[in-house]
């Protein structure tokens, strides 16, 4: 009850600020919640399950194209475009978790990161259609549902709000049936649970569908909501952002990835106003969270004052 | 004893390069009785549980659980056909709390039946720590508890009372008994105290070949299991 209570509460903040922020936060936290929702679904695998993908950006660039391409070349609308984004993710993931999968720990992570760099290089192969680096914008006139115009900061915030609340009480919900508490019990002792008689492996084939789907639905709503498609969002750093956003918010805690997105994004905000060497302070955070705060900002809540946090 | 079996290997092989750790062991066991499986350390009796339970993919031969040849299944499946196994080196989420622990081995959150399995090894009280601050002996104990909690008709146990203090190995043997009769133990253990105060019968492996099988007293007698094992009986 405490818990479901929790994550309303977050949400309901989120709605009321909404009305109240002014313009420029309000647009920070449209872009945050986006992102954060990427950062849900790479926790899933991450935090939840104990499998470090290198190579997210590629679900997140599936959803990306699938629904940029299917708005700007099918003439598709955007509800079916986001449909087409969702199941573009979900295929590659089960795809690449059958490949993936058949390895362990660091190849792994190698396996991820050169299936995320062959999408990249797909993503420039066809400039035909994807226009490589540079990308391609969506019209505002297509960004829309109905008589809803998806471009206006009000609804842009709100839409966005809508997709982080259902990645967020999806996540919450899995904390708490079975399926999520296997999860964990793959991440702590993957021969233990096995011996319990859990099928390891298609536990963790489901980590990296869901996983991966949720990122897509995030890369799906970016593209929707801010009318950009561009390679640059399929490249490393963008395989690398959640591990971070998930690292120091909170890996396996449900709130985290948000409250680790919204650190990174004003912090860098804060001091790219400050300095150019602002990626250089973001290093030196994470160097001092991994000393002082190894479980993330959400995880030590947890260890010291709030257990019952899922 | 109406001798229902449960458990049947046949010829039952592992190589490990070119290592034979269990050369074509045929092996039987009845419906709720208590088997030792006893020998030097190396005779390959880890291996041969391990491909009992599916946990360590056979070279060759056939393993035939409760009528059916499950030779060809994956280790939790064999679990979910109620085998339990408890490892040789300790096994237990040790990050997570002694109800987590055991919750997962039920497959239900339960307090009562968490608890209820805890009462197994006097651990209840504990029930909400966490499992790798526990001491060694205790993890043993708690693994054991997991084991039983699972009601497997076929439980595995390699080398439990291994780190026990004297009062807890009392306690195991107490649980033992308790469970024979319907659960079917095949227990691999080197202390033959143990084994003699808890075993229906008694299988000695060596160097991966059956040396013999017998009752506690047969085996005690047997001059080959003398020389290879119990030194002078
Ligand atoms: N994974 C493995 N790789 C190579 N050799 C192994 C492996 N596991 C066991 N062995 C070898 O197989 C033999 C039997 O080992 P094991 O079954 O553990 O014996 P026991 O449990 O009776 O002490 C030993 O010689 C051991 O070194
Ligand atoms: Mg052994």
């Amino acid at each position: 009850m405490k818990v479901l209570g929790l994550h309303l509460g977050l949400l309901a903040l989120l709605a009321v600020l909404g009305m109240i922020l002014p313009a420029y936060h309000q647009g920070n936290l449209s872009r945050i919640m986006v992102l954060a929702t990427y950062a849900v679904g790479y926790n899933v695998m991450f935090g939840y399950t104990g499998l470090l993908s290198l190579g997210h950006a590629m679900f997140f660039g599936a959803g990306m194209y699938g629904l940029g391409l299917a708005m700007q070349h099918g003439g598709v609308g955007a509800v079916p475009a986001f449909g087409i984004g969702l199941v573009s993710a979900a295929v590659l993931s089960a795809v690449v978790a059958v490949l993936a999968l058949r390895t362990i720990g660091v190849a792994f992570m190698i396996v991820t990161l050169m299936f995320s760099q062959a999408a990249f290089l797909s993503a420039l192969y066809f400039g035909e259609w994807t226009r490589g680096d540079e990308g391609f914008v969506l019209a505002q006139q297509i960004r829309r549902v109905g008589e809803v115009d998806l471009s206006n900061p009000v609804t842009r915030y709100y839409a966005a709000l809508l997709l982080f609340s259902v990645a967020l009480l999806l996540t919450m919900r899995m904390t708490q049936v079975r399926f999520g508490h296997v999860l964990v019990a793959v991440r702590e002792n993957e021969e233990r649970t096995r011996m319990l008689g859990y099928s390891v492996w298609s536990h963790k084939f489901w980590a990296v569908v869901i996983s991966g789907t949720i990122s897509g639905a995030a890369g799906a709503a970016y593209a929707l909501l801010f009318g950009y498609v561009g390679a640059s969002f399929v490249s490393v750093p963008y395989s690398i952002f959640p591990l971070l956003w998930v690292l120091l918010g909170g890996a396996g805690t449900t709130i985290g990835p948000f409250v680790g997105t919204l650190f990174m994004f004003y912090l860098i905000d804060y001091l790219s106003g400050l300095t150019t060497a602002y990626m250089l302070v973001v290093g030196i955070v994470l160097v001092l969270l991994t000393l002082f705060a190894r479980a993330g900002l959400m995880g030590e809540i947890r260890k010291r004052w709030v257990p019952w946090l899922p | 004893m109406a001798a229902v079996t449960i458990l049947e290997t046949k010829g039952l092989h592992r190589e490990f390069g070119g290592l034979t750790a269990v050369d074509r062991v045929d092996f039987t066991m009845t419906q709720g009785e208590v088997h030792a499986l006893i020998g030097p350390n190396g005779a390959g009796k880890s291996t041969f549980v391990g491909m009992v339970s599916g946990r360590i993919w056979a070279s060759g031969g056939r393993v035939i659980f409760d009528g059916q040849d499950i030779t060809a299944r994956p280790a939790h499946a064999r679990i979910r056909m109620g085998m339990a196994y408890t490892f040789q080196i300790t096994a237990i989420y040790a990050r997570l709390s002694l109800f987590e622990n055991i919750a997962l081995a039920l497959g239900e959150r339960s307090r009562p039946r968490v608890q209820e399995a805890l009462d197994h090894v006097g651990l209840t009280e504990r029930m909400d720590e966490i499992a790798g601050d526990l001491s060694y002996g205790h993890q043993r104990l708690l693994e054991i508890a997991m084991g039983v909690a699972q009601a497997p008709r076929l439980l595995i146990l390699d080398e439990p009372t291994q780190g026990l203090a004297e009062s807890e190995i009392e306690g195991f043997n107490a649980l033992i008994r308790r469970l024979a009769g319907e659960t079917s133990i095949l227990l691999i253990e080197h202390n033959m105290n143990v084994v003699m105060a808890l075993a229906d019968r008694i299988t000695v492996l060596d160097t991966g070949r059956i040396l013999a099988t017998g009752a506690p007293d047969e085996i005690h007698a047997d001059p080959h299991v003398q020389e290879a094992y119990l030194g002078t009986g």
